[in-house]
């Protein structure tokens, strides 16, 4: 069934300015859910969501499934391990599997670039990309859009600088697409050695150092160092990382007095981001987390048939 | 024995002479008799009215997987020469990255036969350089030699070892051998699944930067200049690769080369939709890169056109797009994709195409091929070059269906292809 959304959602790279503003202000109205007594509305009564996590996730696998429980679908939960998939499956005999079984919706983590759209090109479930490869994470981009508007009471005319290691990561590329469309502009920072060949295509500035980035900057979303990316030579130890590309309270003295500062998670601490800004007036960072929940709840309704606009009646009672 | 064969009334394209003009061709014995006006059938002849067609010498792919021994599923040395036959090509050069590999002269014998004993086409191998493929010692390349390999590669697992690779040139000159490089530094291409560049940044897959080719294409060439041994690129596919190989020609360096009709046809995008099927190593590159290739085959710095044809499993391929396996194949669209691409786009002459698909290659690797002289092997093609057609890759005789040209509208392919005076293809209505 299509639904405003289409049938599924791979990435923010061809949706639309409205249809990601939709996901937003739905997600702002499923906000309240969460802050009630029994978090549960009959949105998705009735449905079944396997939420397929081929790569190992623990925040948002419980966020998705946060959000399920909240619209009371019914869950399955598979992971890689332990899974069909160690025995040797392939990715399409497992979305034959689930074809076979009559399920809903699926909200898919794999390795593999390009995975989600595989699958949803296979099956006539809803496919929910919950990161595939170092492609997108569109979930995550917009509870990070979710979260700026919250703080900046718009997207529009901002500066954003996604900070790190932007070759390998969905999230920035969700970002670039999703901050695009909304009209800010979107620069990157980091080391020449983690970011794309073609990193300006995308529509970007790319800044070298990250004191002219915080300069420039609006926002900061500040993008977790994977270690085996300095194992791998990227580069060449964390302690330099830190001193050369670190977000410290020291170089945020240069940032105008309201910039925000965002990260996917898990930190990792006196590395990407110090303590003292992770913790400190800048940080919106469990905000994301909470808008998290939110945006997945926004993403599932919508997926499910519901309409934007209807997004508030269908909530129903459970207070 | 093949009883005698007229070829009546085409235009005969044979660039080993020059020779393009109306004629007929007589093959008798295996051999080609004469070609020439007005020749009647002797006693007992068949005829085959080529009217209206191009009759050329038998195409020839230096560059060609056949899976067996080991890849079975994939292709076999029969299903793979019946492929090549039905894409009028009457010689194929296998790669000896089989398991396992092709690298001693029992395993050489081993292809020769298999192909001769299914004689669809020339089957001619190709020995490794390196024991097990491993890139350490030679192979008893001149047992392999003498076994029928018509030069060595490691194909696929490219000579890392530069001290390894002079050896090889040297040693290759005592049997006048080609020594044919896939030109890739590992270091560089490493985790890459597609071309480094704009669309490879968008889709978020692992690129292979062009370098990766330039860096040893440069070092092969040097090594041909120092040991006079003669190297054979295989499937250039970049713009800087295409001009150092230029250059090396004009200097004298001995070399040879090859570009893939898919190539010179297609660039990155057609990985746009992770399309697996578009998924092969060297990856399809930009546009600029694309142009450089068509140009090179066109100016001759290309001496061939070679399919590596890869048959892959339709599981195999039926992955994301990371776990599918690198290659696609083109026995079967190779003529018909140069035709519309080269010819009718105006890039090169018939008889220029026909050269860099057969007298090209057999010169390449010195097989007794590419020519429609007297006396040479009765191997020729019969190209209707205005055939419209539609692939459908349903229909091939490869055990494999990976191709990104299906449902591709192509002009030109083959009616008929003879291979020692037989007919082993013919399209309906060519006899």
């Amino acid at each position: 069934m299509p639904t405003f959304l289409g049938k599924d959602l791979i990435g923010l790279e061809h949706l639309s300015a409205e249809q990601i503003l939709a996901i937003l202000d739905t997600a702002e109205t499923f906000k309240e859910i969460s802050e009630r007594p029994i978090k549960k509305v009959p949105v998705l009564r009735g449905k079944t969501i396997v939420n397929l996590f081929f790569e190992p996730s623990t925040r948002t696998r419980i966020s998705f499934e946060f959000a399920e429980k909240r619209l009371s679908a019914d869950t399955v939960n598979v992971a890689a391990t332990g899974s069909s998939v160690a025995k040797g499956e392939t990715l399409v005999d497992t979305a034959r599997n689930l074809e076979a079984m009559r399920i809903d919706m699926v909200v898919i983590r794999h390795s593999a670039s390009g995975a989600a759209r595989f699958l949803a090109e296979r099956i006539p479930s809803n496919v929910v990309n919950a990161g595939d490869g170092r492609h997108e994470h569109p979930t995550q981009a917009l509870l990070d859009l979710l979260t700026i508007r919250d703080h900046r009471g718009r997207i529009d005319g901002l500066k954003v600088c996604i900070v790190g290691d932007v070759l390998h990561s969905r999230v920035a590329r969700s970002n670039i697409w999703g901050l695009l469309r909304l009209g800010a502009e979107v620069a990157v920072c980091g080391p020449a050695t983690l970011m794309p060949a073609a990193v300006e295509t995308l529509g970007v500035r790319f800044f070298r150092r990250i004191e002219e980035a915080i300069e420039w900057a609006d926002v900061l979303n500040v993008l977790r160092l994977q270690l085996e990316r300095m194992q791998a030579g990227y580069v060449p130890s964390l302690r330099e990382y830190n001193r050369f590309f670190g977000v410290s309270n020291d170089r945020l003295a240069a940032a105008s007095d309201d910039i925000l500062v965002l990260h996917p998670g898990p930190m990792n601490r006196g590395v990407e981001i110090d303590s003292d800004v992770a913790d400190g007036p800048h940080s919106v960072i469990l905000d994301q987390v909470t808008n998290g929940v939110a945006v997945r709840m926004a993403v599932l309704y919508l997926l499910a048939g519901g309409a934007p606009e209807a997004a508030e009646a269908a909530k129903g009672g459970g207070r | 024995m093949t009883r005698p064969l007229l070829i009546r009334g085409g235009r005969v394209i044979d660039p080993s002479r020059g020779f393009d003009d109306a004629a007929d061709v007589l093959l008798v014995g295996g051999r080609v008799e004469a070609v020439g006006t007005a020749l009647g059938a002797p006693d007992g002849a068949d005829t085959l009215d080529a009217a209206g067609k191009v009759v050329c010498p038998g195409l020839v792919d230096v560059h060609v997987h056949l899976r067996e021994p080991g890849g079975e599923r994939k292709e076999t040395i029969a299903t793979g020469s019946l492929a090549a036959a039905a894409g009028g090509f009457t010689t194929i050069c296998a790669m000896p990255n089989t398991d396992p590999p092709i690298d001693d002269p029992a395993a050489v014998g081993f292809v020769s036969a298999a192909g001769a004993r299914a004689g669809h086409a020339r089957v001619f191998p190709l020995g490794a350089v390196s024991v097990g493929l491993a890139g350490e010692r030679l192979a008893p390349v001149g047992e392999m030699v003498e076994a029928g390999a018509v030069g060595i590669t490691d194909d696929g697992h490219p000579v890392y070892d530069a001290g390894l690779m002079r050896l090889a040139l040297e040693y290759g000159r005592s049997f006048d051998i080609p020594v044919a490089s896939h030109c890739e530094v590992r270091s560089l291409s490493r985790g890459g699944s597609m071309n480094e560049g704009v669309v490879s940044t968008r889709l978020g897959l692992t690129g292979m930067p062009n370098a990766a080719e330039d860096v040893m294409i440069a070092r092969d060439l040097f090594l041909a200049e120092l040991t006079g041994g003669r190297v054979h690129i295989q499937h250039v596919t970049t713009k800087r690769g295409t001009e150092l190989i230029r250059d090396a020609k004009a200097r004298g360096v001995t070399v040879t080369a090859e570009g893939t009709p898919h190539h010179f046809s297609l660039t990155d995008e057609a990985v746009e939709g992770y399309q697996t099927h578009a998924k092969v190593n060297p990856p399809l590159r930009s546009e600029q890169d694309r142009r450089a290739v068509l140009a090179a085959v066109a100016d001759g710095t290309l001496d061939c056109i070679a399919t590596d044809h890869a048959p892959h499993h339709y599981d195999e391929k039926e992955q994301a797009f990371d776990d599918a396996p690198f290659g696609l194949i083109g026995l079967e669209t190779a003529l018909g994709v140069s035709l519309s691409r080269l010819v009718v786009d105006q890039h090169l002459s018939l008889p220029d195409l026909i050269h860099r698909m057969s007298t090209g290659p057999a010169r390449a690797f010195g097989l007794n091929a590419g020519t429609l002289a007297l006396g040479a092997p009765a191997d020729v093609t019969v190209i209707d070059t205005a055939a419209s057609w539609t692939v459908d890759a349903r229909t091939f005789r490869s055990r494999s269906r990976n191709t990104p040209f299906d449902g591709w509208t192509l002009t030109g392919r083959a009616v008929a292809t003879i291979v020692g005076g037989a007919v082993v293809h013919a399209m309906d209505g060519a006899e």
